[in-house]
């Protein structure tokens, strides 16, 4: 593990998908961040990243949003973001985004600073858990930003396997995407479905009682299909999920 | 081949066409079960990370250097294969390769050729327009031979019949090879259809192959193939045309070899192909085989306009893997022909719009959820998601913007209300009150929330609103812990 | 303007940057090479996995294994090289069986006897230039006593293989041998008998080349034969 010196101040940016449809999620990273230790400043201005415009072609738009970040953080704190692709499109595609512009120093400036959630709980907090949960078996779907563009899908194993009662299953296919894809789930229904049916069938036959993901637009792409079929089974945030078995009020 | 039963697929018609593939459990099966197998024989290929990552990069390293020197290079490869003995021919268009083959068959006075792979030759259909001329061409890939049977299109450029079971074949090859019982037997099949084919290598006038690498330093083409019928078509009949695209050149002897590499633990998963068939010429005077007479057949058919552009050229550096099929989530749900494209899959979606513009294509760069599988596999690194959201900027490009290099059909996914959309968006989400307003109102609100939510409600619950934003829970927090 | 000119002012019109460029000969001296022993066993085992016969021999004895085999397949055709010295002797060798296949040579060029070729030839006799451990090939270099066709057509190939021709891999093969300064008109790697998966990718062998490859594979006299075959 590496042992960095824990940072004394982070910013958070809560993504667009938490604020306003599981709040609860980014509350929990935040509680769970401050236990540590570490002050969390959460900037009130702050929107989207701007990924919904930039993948579906609105360059201009995309621009336009997350032109409005880059000015909101402005000590040199790390910028912890609860979501993979969230975190992706600001420290990978931010600078392609701005490059050309007056904007582009400065967004790689903060896209540098862009730290994905788990990554920051176990590689720079070096997190170090009491489960006090009850025995559970889990099963983990990992956003494909986070797998493919952050590398951090390692991340969300490792912290889960930090806790001495839970059981953590691979499910079948376990690197496939859910389907989401952003607008992709909207403009292509019919495909977006039937990978998202196969990737909840695979979650609930891994054996285990509940999934987590650390990216909210799986997690609600993957729950809603559940929900929709009626289904008992969930998934939950990671944040919320490790706040839980730490003793935390979730 | 019956004109009438050939099944054709517009790519405009993608979304119809994906719901139907979506909704034939046996085509899924077959997709899923195969493109599990050829994933796993590829991983089982590259068992070292780092010896993968290396010859990645040393791949993409010399398909980038070989478009850089492209129009060098073609000049090269065509003095030295003119050396060779070897007769070169451009064509900036599908019809004109094809009148340019149909050509040199009619002045041989040849009614029948003999076929290899070749998925440019599917691009430009050139069976279909010799037919119409009153000839015949026989597919010899046993896949190829399949589809051809069957009236159809290749649903996968390394495995065309993928779509079909073993049952299906053995229904066509006892329909129509005469005297041919029904069997599902592999071996016996593959059998059938070896005795039914190597009379038309006898019997062919000419030969038609296509290209995977075309060396400039040596004017060598090179064909990869496992079943000997490439050999066949590019050595027995008297005359040898080979079909291939501008890019397919490279520059060194040398180039070739961690590129064949790559193709085939890519492709099949094997460590490499039962023949490397590397052609520098014909029939030399003393020799007692091969054509008498070789031509290449240089195609561009959209590919100057993907060159023009630095980022797009990138499409250029596919070797034809279709690694980034079998890997695509999409692809292995809906198969090949949904796409309605001779190349399916992650690179159909991003070399298609260039040869069909995109007021054809215009789903096709939206048929991906970006997961970025494509991209981790490709064996000379195409960043395929990042061409794929540049082709959707293209798409939805206001049509009159005046641009460097205009693709094809630029602003054909332009959309009235979807514009008016992101406008109201972008001044929601760029300017802070609003914002907080529009989450305020929104989490207030999410008694009203829609039950029909565009394509959403389709596979899931409606997305509620949370009772508060995560903005008011923070703010709340603040004044908790007073900071 | 012809289509040739207006495809390069295409291409020369547009934005280029010089890439890094590759070192391909840098890559491979980098890479672990086969020698020995140890090449020879994954050469063979790589060639036997695609179902090719290996057959161990000397150079004083392989005639004779080349007409046990033929003699075991039945073979009543064979095509072969007379005009070469393996021919000669490959042609004596089988002259001896009790009942001698017909031997014929590739003496006139194919387009009077294509049918024949395809319909009447059931083995074909041929000496490769040399192999590649690494990927468990041949290289071969078809020349006017042994045309291309030779290896391609009839049923069974026998290949007769030097086994100190073995290269680590098809970079040193091509790199010691020099072939950027001239290629055949024809040059293959081969690597096994033909075969197919196109149907619900199930390996057939015998495509439309040959069904069987058999090797002949000449040790030197260094090489024990027990240890090549140990543990393989």
């Amino acid at each position: 593990m590496s042992q960095k010196r824990p940072p004394a101040d982070v910013y958070f940016f809560g993504t667009c998908l938490i604020d306003v449809f599981q709040p609860q999620a980014g509350l929990d990273a935040v509680t769970l961040i401050e236990r540590e230790g570490v002050r969390v400043h959460y900037p009130d201005a702050q929107s989207c990243c701007g990924q919904p415009a930039y993948t579906s072609g609105e360059v201009a738009a995309a621009r336009r949003v997350a032109r409005a970040q880059l000015d909101l953080f402005p000590e040199a704190w790390p910028i912890v973001v609860p979501s993979g692709s969230c975190a992706g499109m600001m420290k990978h595609h931010w600078p392609t985004l701005f490059a050309g512009t007056p904007d582009e120093a400065r967004a790689k400036e903060v896209a540098g600073r862009i730290v994905e959630f788990a990554d920051f709980l176990l590689n720079t907090l070096d997190w170090q858990p009491t489960d006090l949960g009850q025995p559970l078996t889990l099963a983990v779907h990992t956003s494909c930003s986070a797998r493919r563009e952050m590398n951090t899908h390692v991340n969300g194993w490792a912290l889960i396997d930090r806790l001495a009662n839970v059981k953590r299953v691979v499910h079948e296919r376990e690197a496939e995407c859910c389907g989401f894809g952003g607008v992709f789930s909207v403009r292509h229904p019919d495909i977006a479905g039937a990978m998202v049916a196969d990737k909840a069938a695979a979650l609930k036959d891994s054996g285990a009682a509940q999934f987590v993901t650390a990216d909210c637009g799986c997690m609600m792409n993957i729950n809603g299909k559940l929900a929709k079929d009626g289904d008992t089974f969930a998934g939950e945030h990671l944040a919320t999920f490790l706040l839980k078995r730490t003793g935390g009020a979730a | 081949m019956n004109e009438a039963t050939l099944t054709y697929y517009p790519s405009r018609d993608f979304k119809a066409n994906a719901r139907a593939a979506l909704a034939d459990s046996n085509l899924r099966a077959s997709f899923r079960g195969a493109m599990d197998f050829l994933m796993g024989k590829r991983a089982a290929q590259f068992p070292d990370a780092h010896e993968l990552a290396e010859l990645r990069k040393l791949g993409e390293a010399i398909r980038q250097k070989s478009l850089a020197k492209l129009p060098e290079l073609l000049e090269q490869l065509e003095a030295k294969l003119t050396e060779n003995g070897v007769t070169v021919h451009w064509a900036e268009t599908t019809e004109e390769a094809n009148a340019i083959v149909h050509g040199l068959i009619a002045a041989k006075g040849g009614k029948l050729a003999v076929k290899g792979k070749s998925m440019v030759s599917e691009e430009t259909e050139l069976n279909h327009y010799l037919e119409a001329r009153g000839m015949t061409a026989i597919e010899s890939d046993m896949g190829e031979y399949i589809v051809q049977l069957a009236g159809e299109k290749p649903s996968h450029i390394i495995m065309p019949a993928i779509h079909k079971t073993r049952a299906d074949i053995a229904r066509l090859f006892s329909e129509h090879i005469p005297g041919t019982p029904y069997t599902e037997d592999v071996d016996a099949l593959i059998q059938i259809g070896r005795q039914a084919l190597r009379q038309m290598y006898v019997s062919a006038d000419v030969g038609i192959s296509g290209v995977n690498f075309a060396i400039a330093e040596t004017g060598t083409l090179c064909l990869v193939e496992n079943e000997g019928n490439g050999r066949m078509c590019t050595t027995v009949p008297d005359m040898h045309i080979a079909i291939t695209g501008i890019e397919k050149v490279i520059e060194k002897l040398s180039d070739v070899v961690p590129l064949y590499s790559l193709l085939t633990r890519s492709a099949t998963g094997q460590p490499v192909t039962t023949y490397f068939n590397m052609i520098s010429g014909p029939r030399r005077p003393g020799e007692k085989d091969g054509p008498r007479e070789v031509h290449l057949v240089l195609l561009d058919n959209g590919r100057s306009q993907a060159y023009s552009d630095e980022q797009l050229r990138k499409t250029l550096q596919c070797i034809r893997c279709g690694a980034c099929m079998n890997h695509c989530p999409v692809y292995t749900r809906i198969g090949g022909h949904a796409y309605g494209t001779v190349y399916p899959g992650p690179i159909g979606e991003i070399i298609s719009p260039h040869m069909l513009g995109l007021e054809n294509t215009v789903d096709l760069p939206t048929a991906s959820s970006l997961c970025g599988a494509c991209g981790e596999v490709c064996p000379v690194k195409i960043p395929i998601p990042e061409m794929l959201m540049r082709l959707r900027e293209e798409s939805v490009r206001d049509p009159h913007e005046k641009v460097a290099h205009p693709l094809r059909g630029q602003g054909a996914g332009v959309d009235k209300e979807v514009k008016l959309a992101w406008r109201l968006w972008t001044g929601l989400y760029s300017k802070p009150g609003y914002y907080r307003l529009f989450g305020w109102a929104a989490t207030r609100l999410r008694g009203l929330t829609p039950r029909h939510q565009l394509g959403w409600t389709q596979n899931h619950v409606p997305m509620k609103p949370a009772p508060k934003t995560l903005h008011e829970l923070m703010r709340e927090r603040r004044k908790e812990t007073g900071r | 303007m012809s289509a040739r000119e207006n495809i390069l002012t295409k291409l020369r019109a547009a934005p280029r940057s010089a890439p890094p460029a590759p070192d391909v000969a840098a890559y491979y001296a980098g890479t672990p090479k086969l020698t020995g022993l140890a090449a020879l066993k994954h050469w063979a085992a790589l060639m036997r996995a695609v179902r090719t016969e290996v057959l161990w021999v000397r150079e004083s004895d392989w005639p004779r294994t080349l007409a046990e085999q033929v003699a075991a397949r039945g073979i009543r055709t064979l095509l072969l090289a007379p005009s070469t010295a393996h021919g000669a002797r490959a042609a004596a060798a089988l002259a001896e069986l009790a009942e001698p296949p017909l031997r014929l040579g590739f003496d006139q060029t194919i387009d009077g006897w294509k049918a024949t070729l395809f319909n009447e030839v059931d083995a074909a006799f041929t000496r490769v230039r040399a192999g590649i451990a690494l990927t468990g090939s041949l290289i071969a270099w078809p020349d006017e006593h042994e045309p291309r066709t030779m290896s391609l057509v009839p049923p069974i190939h026998f290949a007769l293989f030097d086994t100190r021709t073995l290269y680590p891999d098809f970079f040193s093969a091509m790199s010691a041998e020099n072939w950027a300064a001239g290629m055949p008109t024809n040059a293959l790697l081969i690597s096994g008998p033909s075969k197919t998966s196109d149907i619900q990718q199930t390996v057939a062998y015998g495509a439309h080349g040959p069904r069987e490859l058999v090797v002949l594979a000449v040790l030197p006299d260094e090489i024990d034969l027990a240890e090549l075959e140990a543990d393989a």
